[in-house]
């Protein structure tokens, strides 16, 4: 918990129950740059830490519109992790990993 | 109406040919915009919190999807369609038949910050394609934004955001909206995060006031590019039919005015106001102190105009209904029959249960459903005095306008305290008022009288007396006036006057019969006078007569002695001579 350790911690996330499921929905709008890295992102970011126990859906809005309304999407790229509950919501590309992490509760907030 | 109609719109209609307008239906805004909002592009509506801002922005919408066949989207960052359709279901509209018919639609964005996590760049493009569609779907032509500013809560990357919001405006423009979008006030500056700067072709500015506990919401059209607009801040109602904002100097004076008359009710009344009573379409004051029947003279004028057929409409501020009813039976005034005919009604609020404006708008409303061809307010007083009197001013000027636009005749009455000088204490009200009677009590010789008099009558000569009047079993009835040389005198004095008068009267007839019967007598003395000369002439005739009738009896007798004697003698005529000339001597006769 001291703050100067906070950089220097290596990826390291909580323990996973058993028999946890992730089920991920990754909103794009087309296959713009900010897109494809969010998908490119994620991807890595699952097998590093979810391996086996995940599953990514990607729904292009300009595919199907009608769901940005259902689901309450505005920026895109947006992240909806819908299991385990609650859901969370993460936007932008991905690339910054730790705020990621902290985001789908893999890691507590510091 | 259809000429006041028609002259609203070619007026409407002259303004809005320098930019396209989409109206809005809000009564007032559109006259204030010459038109309405600018056709195709955003419109920027600030306000403080609970100024109305939603509100407006609703019934734009609502307006536009039932009355001008623009479906219209409501893009909702506060409020969940259900809360929407509930808080406006009570000014009058029913969104919800609107909704299944496709002509508008609600969008609750729900921007919740603690949900969401950042993790680099990204932009808004879900918004625009949940907008896009959302318009789409109803072929909106329409669109409300309300707040966005809330998007500023929500997402921590201002720079994006900004950009975002750039990109909205324009994207809104290219598709041919036209858009509202509602923003919160903030310090020295329109709005708090500075939205002004990306609308820019019209903001509308809302503000909510308290001054001395009464509430006043004001709007003004700040910036309206490429248009004429009223600058004025123009206050607006929350009514239960939506808002109405109601423009001062907007009607002008261009209303229509009628030659026709109206009686008031009273025919002496009638002939003082140069023999055929108001105009209709005017605005009538009468003032007064307490007690000197302004309720009464009201009461007659709201009989005669149910006794015409036509529907008057009273606002009583001081009374019940049916107290008033109870009141003016005992002065022998029905308005009961009317009230069951439906020609009469009375509606009746204390003036402070309400703001002004409020008051207004419930009056308005009134108006506008029961359509009277006569309205009645009584007293306006209680306004004048207890709020600021130029608010209460402007409220009733606006009344007036409304009414004189529509031809409707408007009489009020207004209180005036004892110690004030009469025609002082509403000069203020004297400009907008067509007729104004003045009752007032005229106090001598121990006795309050009431008198009345046409203060002024714009348009007709009418009498410059001071009448006074009763009220008896049968209403009000004005007396011929006293007029001596005493001056006007009223009650008591009148009635002593009127007899010292007519002593005066007796005494100079007895006079006068006191001088014919001398005359009279002289007459008859001179006749008798007459009388006498006259016999005395005719005695002292026939005393003549005789003498002569004897003279010349003689004469002949002489005559014949004469020659009697000359017979006897045979003279030859010498002697005769002698005894002639005796004869003249002796003898009358020349």
């Amino acid at each position: 918990m001291s703050l100067p350790k906070k950089k220097s911690v290596p990826a390291k996330v909580r323990t996973l129950e058993p028999e946890e499921r992730w089920d991920l929905r990754l909103y794009v709008a087309g296959q713009t740059p900010k897109c494809l890295a969010a998908f490119s992102n994620l991807q890595e970011l699952c097998r590093a830490h979810l391996e086996g126990r995940f599953q990514i859906e990607v729904v292009d809005l300009l595919e199907q519109p009608q769901l940005a309304r259902g689901d309450q999407i505005l920026a895109v790229p947006t992240l909806v992790r819908k299991l385990p509950e609650p859901i969370r919501k993460i936007i932008g590309d991905l690339s910054n990993t730790e705020r990621v992490l902290v985001g789908l509760d893999l890691r507590p907030r510091s | 109406m259809t000429t006041e109609t028609r002259t609203r719109a070619s007026r409407v209609a002259h303004r809005s040919q320098t930019l396209p307008k989409a109206p809005t239906g809000i009564a007032g805004l559109d006259e204030i915009t010459g038109g309405g909002l600018p056709r195709g592009r955003p419109t920027l509506v600030c306000g403080t919190a609970g100024c109305g801002k939603t509100l407006l922005a609703m019934e734009f919408l609502a307006r536009g999807a039932l009355e001008y066949d623009e479906p219209g989207l409501f893009v909702s960052f506060e409020e969940t369609a259900d809360e929407l359709t509930a808080n406006v279901r009570s000014l009058g509209f029913d969104l919800e038949e609107a909704i299944r018919d496709k002509k508008l639609s609600i969008d609750f964005v729900r921007v919740e910050p603690s949900e969401i996590e950042e993790t680099g760049d990204y932009d808004l493009e879900g918004l625009f394609v949940r907008l896009g569609f959302a318009i789409e779907e109803i072929g909106a032509k329409r669109i409300v934004l309300d707040t966005l500013e809330s998007l500023f809560g929500g997402f921590e990357n201002e720079a994006v955001l900004r950009a975002e919001l750039r990109r909205l405006f324009r994207w809104l423009k290219d598709r041919g909206l036209t858009a509202l979008i509602t923003a919160e006030r903030g310090d020295g500056q329109l709005t708090r995060q500075g939205l002004e700067e990306y609308v820019s072709d019209c903001v509308l500015l809302l503000d909510h006031r308290v001054v001395d506990q009464r509430s006043t919401r004001r709007l003004r059209v700040v910036k309206y590019r490429g248009s004429a607009h009223g600058t004025n801040e123009y206050p607006f109602l929350i009514g239960e039919s939506g808002i109405s904002v109601l423009p001062i100097t907007s009607l002008g004076l261009e209303h229509p005015v009628s030659d026709e008359r109206l009686s008031s009710g009273i025919p002496r009344l009638d002939a003082m106001l140069g023999g055929a009573g108001f105009f209709r379409g005017s605005t009538i004051l009468v003032s007064g102190t307490a007690g000197t029947g302004k309720s009464t003279l009201a009461s007659h004028f709201a009989d005669a105009t149910c006794a015409r057929g036509e529907r008057c409409l009273y606002f009583a501020f001081e009374e019940g209904p049916a107290q008033i009813v109870r009141n003016m039976r005992s002065v022998g005034i029905a308005l009961e029959p009317w009230r069951r005919k439906g020609l009469l009604r009375i509606q009746a609020c204390r003036p402070t249960t309400l703001g002004l404006e409020s008051h207004l708008a419930t009056m308005h409303h009134a108006i506008t459903e029961f359509e009277p061809r006569v309205v009645i307010v009584e007293p306006i007083s209680s306004f004048l005095n207890a709020g600021p009197v130029e608010d209460a001013r402007a409220m009733m000027l606006r009344l007036v306008d409304f009414l004189k636009a529509q031809g409707v005749t408007l009489l009020f009455t207004s209180l005036t305290g004892g110690g004030e000088d009469l025609e002082q204490t509403e000069v203020g009200m004297s400009s907008i008022v067509d007729t104004w009677l003045l009752l007032r009590d005229v106090e001598l010789g121990g006795e309050r009288n009431r008198a009345l008099y046409v203060l002024k009558s714009r348009g007709m000569a009418h009498s410059n007396q001071l009448q006074e009047f009763l009220i008896t079993a049968r209403g009000i009835e004005l007396l011929e006036p006293y007029l001596g040389p005493e001056g006007a005198l009223t009650g008591s004095a009148r009635v002593a006057q009127e007899a010292r008068d007519k002593a005066a009267a007796v005494t100079r007839e007895q006079e006068l019969e006191a001088q014919r019967l001398l005359l009279e007598r002289k007459r008859r003395a001179l006749d008798a006078e007459i009388e006498r000369l006259r016999l005395d002439f005719e005695a002292e005739q026939a005393q003549f007569e005789r003498a002569i009738a004897q003279g010349e009896a003689r004469e002949r007798a002489l005559a014949r002695d004469r020659a009697a004697l000359e017979q006897s003698r045979h003279g030859d005529g010498t002697a005769p001579r002698v005894n002639r000339r005796r004869t003249n001597e002796g003898g009358g006769r020349p």
